[in-house]
């Protein structure tokens, strides 16, 4: 990129929420199970039918808006959101207009503009080669995501980069999942993300935006949006304008095509929903939003550096909830120094763990605060303790019961100048 | 069937009277049904859209209701039974769930005798806009019923249903109650679910009973106002619906509204005002004073309707689309099938109104037509609030005329909007309100409303059935088992 073009972006994401059932019914969330199987009236939009709002979404939502800063309105209502398409049962979405549930707040260095609770459209699978409705010769609905209940976030457009955005929809996920609010996991459609998209202009005023849909992994939003940036350089180099439109970013081919332009804009006649009641954010609700919320990831970090660890292994056990609740763990036991133990978490233990939660493994925190104890005064070798770490990650026990068995131990006053401290 | 009673008999009792002799053992639930089902089978008036085939489950012993069958307006979702809210559109179609109204009443003891026609999706005010043929009234088989519970009204009217359920959103149980000679109720908006009710205007629709006689309307009320779970909007009724009593009107404040009440231009008939003076004139002999009131925004109120309503239904009616259930007109693509299914599906009343609403609510003209009628919903709200400082109940006609002939007033939409002109605005309120036969006018009956503050049924109940005693109005003339 070029520095006489400078990009302003903003990011639209779609979160779905862990709660046991569906925003407006009684219908359990679905993982995989066969199509149109987790419906009921209310979800299909059959005649006669009406909404009740989930409590534990709006519980979960306030959580959000903790975890972000936001403001938490005392009132907000729902509105209807018309428009016609098969995915769309009543032909309208039940979402929130403009009362929503939180406004303002940030994401590190990103202000948030709103964050509003609304329900999930169906699914809509095209039968053809490309699985996209170009080219195929029928559609068909799969209604059990219908009515599942989703976060909206949108940012300002204070993102100035695509490395930016990745980041800041990462940050998200990362808060998401430490709060338990949803998996977020994009592969599985429970986190989606769009990006407006536009390049100031010389004056500093905005340029016209464009809308880039659907983004459905991290990679793909930075590369969308880096793609979406060049094509508008371009337009711009050769004289051209921008015109507002929505597109879509094929990962293929790296093309972006147009999905449709402003003159097919929706009107969605934005209405209050008659059937149901506002939400009142009462006291006990925010004193149970805030009783659910964990440590936050950032409060963690500033934390963990004031005990002592530095600051590369403090980001690292904040921002991984599991090994941040193992290093405390272990830390609560007896014996280890604080950054010693941390970079045995972080490094050691990590490379033997992977991806999978430490505290499910074989070593407990209390034998690892014990092993790098036994490193500290010196009674085993780290080169040692590396096989000692071996066989607790294989079968468990106690770290000196197993220097003992095995001779590992360190010879007494010899050795601590031949081998380097990690 | 019990020896040297016919059916005809049985069939005269009120609903009331009919779970009076049943608990009393000298009748049999059996009994009467197959009477009522005999009769619904032969209706002659298109009131009935679906008949039961055969006998209903027993009735449970002690059930309060005591198996008197009820007739329901095709709207109500009835599980396995065709519910197609008067249209096309859902032709045939058999909900897998029931209303929670209707089960309520099923459970206490008032099994489903029919279902019955009605302006499609409710919209209308002479049954005329139905898609399976108007209604007759029992009355003047050359005249409507009225709407949009015109069935309900034309079957209890006959004496082919001992009681009926219906809607009004806008005056659809009490101006077909006015112009067939029976009592309709609208209760308080919030007291009876709306869940199962096919909706039309989701802030203005509530189910209700229409009943020979006051005191069949307590008791059906008595088993339909609960707060139901499945709608956020319910709040049920505060302690029970008592059997009114009262025979004197002593200390009651009545308030007539000049701006509903003849003295402007509203255009109602002669014999209309006359009748409804003459009750004035009664209720003062039964104690009550009578005193004008003013309900200011209340000539508003139709428009403030009008705006509302087919918003919320262009809304409501987006989910008949051809994908899910009803008809559908296949046309090789999706915007072929919806509009082709919606084009041929939907009635020209109900496709107005869905242009209407959708028109009000569009971007750049929200905040001139739809948020202008809610705020001048909330002023009549409020001129009722203030009137009901200074009287117990506020009393108008009920509907502008009695039942007008078959097509006379279909070629104006404006002119049948009309009819709703006094019941409109106790709907935007959200107050009970109760229509009762005061009289004849030219042969045909008319109806007086009395409305009262919300979730003051019981007080309303009261006063119309001192009303009713004093009245004595003979429903003779539309009974079609006499």
């Amino acid at each position: 990129m070029t520095s006489e073009f400078e990009p302003v972006i903003g990011l639209e994401i779609h979160v779905q929420l862990s709660t046991r059932t569906k925003m407006f019914c009684g219908c359990a969330l679905s993982f995989g199970e066969p199509p149109n199987t987790l419906t009921c009236p209310v979800c299909l939009g059959l005649p006669g039918t009406l909404p009740r709002a989930n409590a534990q979404a709006i519980h979960y939502g306030l959580m959000i808006g903790l975890a972000l800063g936001s403001d938490l309105a005392p009132r907000s209502i729902f509105h209807r959101k018309n428009y016609f398409y098969p995915d769309l049962p009543k032909g309208y979405q039940i979402s929130q207009y403009d009362e929503p549930l939180c406004r303002g707040g940030s994401l590190g260095d990103v202000r948030i503009h709103r964050v509003h609770l609304e329900e999930d459209a169906a699914k809509l699978i095209h039968a053809g080669s490309s699985g996209r409705i170009h080219g195929s010769d029928a559609s068909v609905v799969d209604f059990n995501r219908g009515g599942t209940p989703l976060m909206e976030i949108v940012t300002e457009p204070d993102i100035p980069s695509p490395e930016a955005a990745r980041a800041t929809a990462n940050h998200l996920k990362d808060i998401l999942r430490a709060i338990g609010v949803s998996e977020a996991d994009m592969e599985k459609g429970q986190l989606r993300c769009d990006a407006n998209v536009s390049i100031r202009n010389p004056d500093g005023s905005f340029g016209t935006k464009t809308e880039l849909k659907n983004m459905n992994s991290f990679r793909f939003v930075e590369r969308g949006i880096n793609a979406e940036i060049a094509r508008q350089e371009a337009l711009l180099r050769a004289g051209g304008q921008v015109v507002q439109e929505t597109l879509h970013f094929d990962p293929q081919t790296e093309r972006i095509t147009s999905l449709r332009s402003k003159e097919e804009a929706h009107d969605y006649r934005y209405f209050p929903e008659p059937d149901l009641v506002p939400v009142a954010t009462s006291a006990q609700m925010l004193a149970a939003a805030r009783a659910a919320m964990p440590e936050l990831p950032a409060a963690r970090e500033q934390r963990l550096q004031s005990l002592g660890v530095s600051a590369a292994s403090a980001r690292q056990l904040a921002w991984r909830t599991e090994l941040g609740d193992y290093f405390e763990a272990a830390l609560a036991g007896d014996g280890a120094e604080p950054q010693p133990l941390a970079n045995w978490v972080c490094n050691e233990l990590v490379a033997r763990v992977g991806e999978d939660d430490p505290n499910a493994s074989k070593v407990t925190p209390d034998a690892l605060a014990k092993l790098v104890a036994l490193v500290g005064r010196k009674a085993v070798t780290v080169g040692n303790a590396k096989l000692v770490l071996d066989r607790l990650v294989a079968e468990g026990g106690d770290p000196a019961a197993i220097v003992a068995a095995e001779g590992l131990g360190a010879m007494a006053g010899g050795d601590e100048a031949l081998e380097p401290i990690v | 069937m019990t020896v040297g009673r016919n059916a005809a008999s049985i069939t005269l009792l009120t609903a009331s009277g009919a779970v009076d002799a049943i608990q009393r053992g000298e009748l049999g639930a059996a009994e009467l049904f197959e009477a009522y089902r005999a009769a619904a089978a032969g209706d002659q008036l298109n009131a009935y859209l679906w008949v039961a085939d055969d006998a209903p489950a027993p009735v449970p012993e002690g059930a309060p209701l005591a198996g008197v069958p009820l007739a329901v307006k095709d709207l109500f979702c009835t599980e396995g039974v065709p519910s197609q809210a008067g249209s096309k559109i859902l032709e045939g179609y058999r909900p897998p769930y029931t209303a929670s109204v209707v089960a309520e009443l099923a459970a206490a003891g008032a099994p489903l005798l029919g279902k019955t026609n009605q302006d499609e999706f409710a919209m209308g005010s002479s049954n005329e806009n139905s898609a399976f043929g108007p209604v007759l009234n029992p009355w003047d088989r050359t005249r409507v019923p009225g709407g949009s519970s015109g069935g309900s009204a034309a079957a209890v009217a006959a004496g082919s249903a001992p009681w009926a359920i219906g809607t009004d959103t806008g005056g659809s149980i009490r101006q077909p109650a006015a112009l067939c000679g029976i009592v309709g109720l609208k209760p308080t908006y919030g007291t009876a679910s709306r869940y199962g009710m096919i909706a039309f205007a989701s802030s203005l629709d509530q189910a209700g009973p229409l009943t020979r006689d006051v005191t069949d309307a307590a008791l059906l009320l008595r088993h339909m106002v609960a707060r139901d779970e499945r709608d956020a909007t319910s709040i049920g009724f505060p302690g029970t619906i008592e059997l009114p009593r009262a025979e004197s009107l002593k200390g009651i404040r009545l308030g007539v509204p000049e701006e509903l009440s003849g003295e402007s231009d509203v255009g109602i008939e002669a014999g209309v005002l006359d009748a409804f003076n003459a009750t004035l004139t009664l209720a003062e002999s039964l104690g009550a004073t009578i005193e004008t009131c003013h309900l200011p925004h209340a000539p508003h109120a139709l428009s403030a309707y009008y705006v509302l309503a087919p918003a919320e239904a262009s809304s409501n009616l987006a989910r008949y689309d051809g994908v899910r259930y009803g008809a559908r007109v296949e046309d090789g693509g999706l915007v072929g099938m919806y509009t082709k299914t919606r084009s041929q599906g939907f009635g020209r009343e109900v496709k107005r109104r869905i242009m209407l609403g959708t028109y009000s609510l569009s971007s750049g003209y929200y905040d001139a037509y739809y948020g202008r009628a809610q705020r001048v919903r909330t002023k009549i709200a409020d001129d009722f609030r203030t009137a009901f400082e200074s009287f117990d109940f506020v009393v108008t006609p009920t509907a502008p005329s009695v039942a007008f002939e078959l097509g006379a007033k279909t070629a104006d939409p404006l002119a049948m909007y009309l009819n709703d002109y006094c019941t409109v605005p106790m709907s935007l309120a959200g107050i009970p309100a109760i229509s009762i036969p005061n009289g004849l006018s030219e042969g045909l009956p008319t109806g007086f409303q009395l409305c009262g503050p919300a979730f003051s049924e019981n007080r309303v109940l009261e006063a119309a059935y001192a009303l009713e005693q004093a009245i004595g109005f003979d429903a003779a003339g539309g009974r079609t088992d006499v």
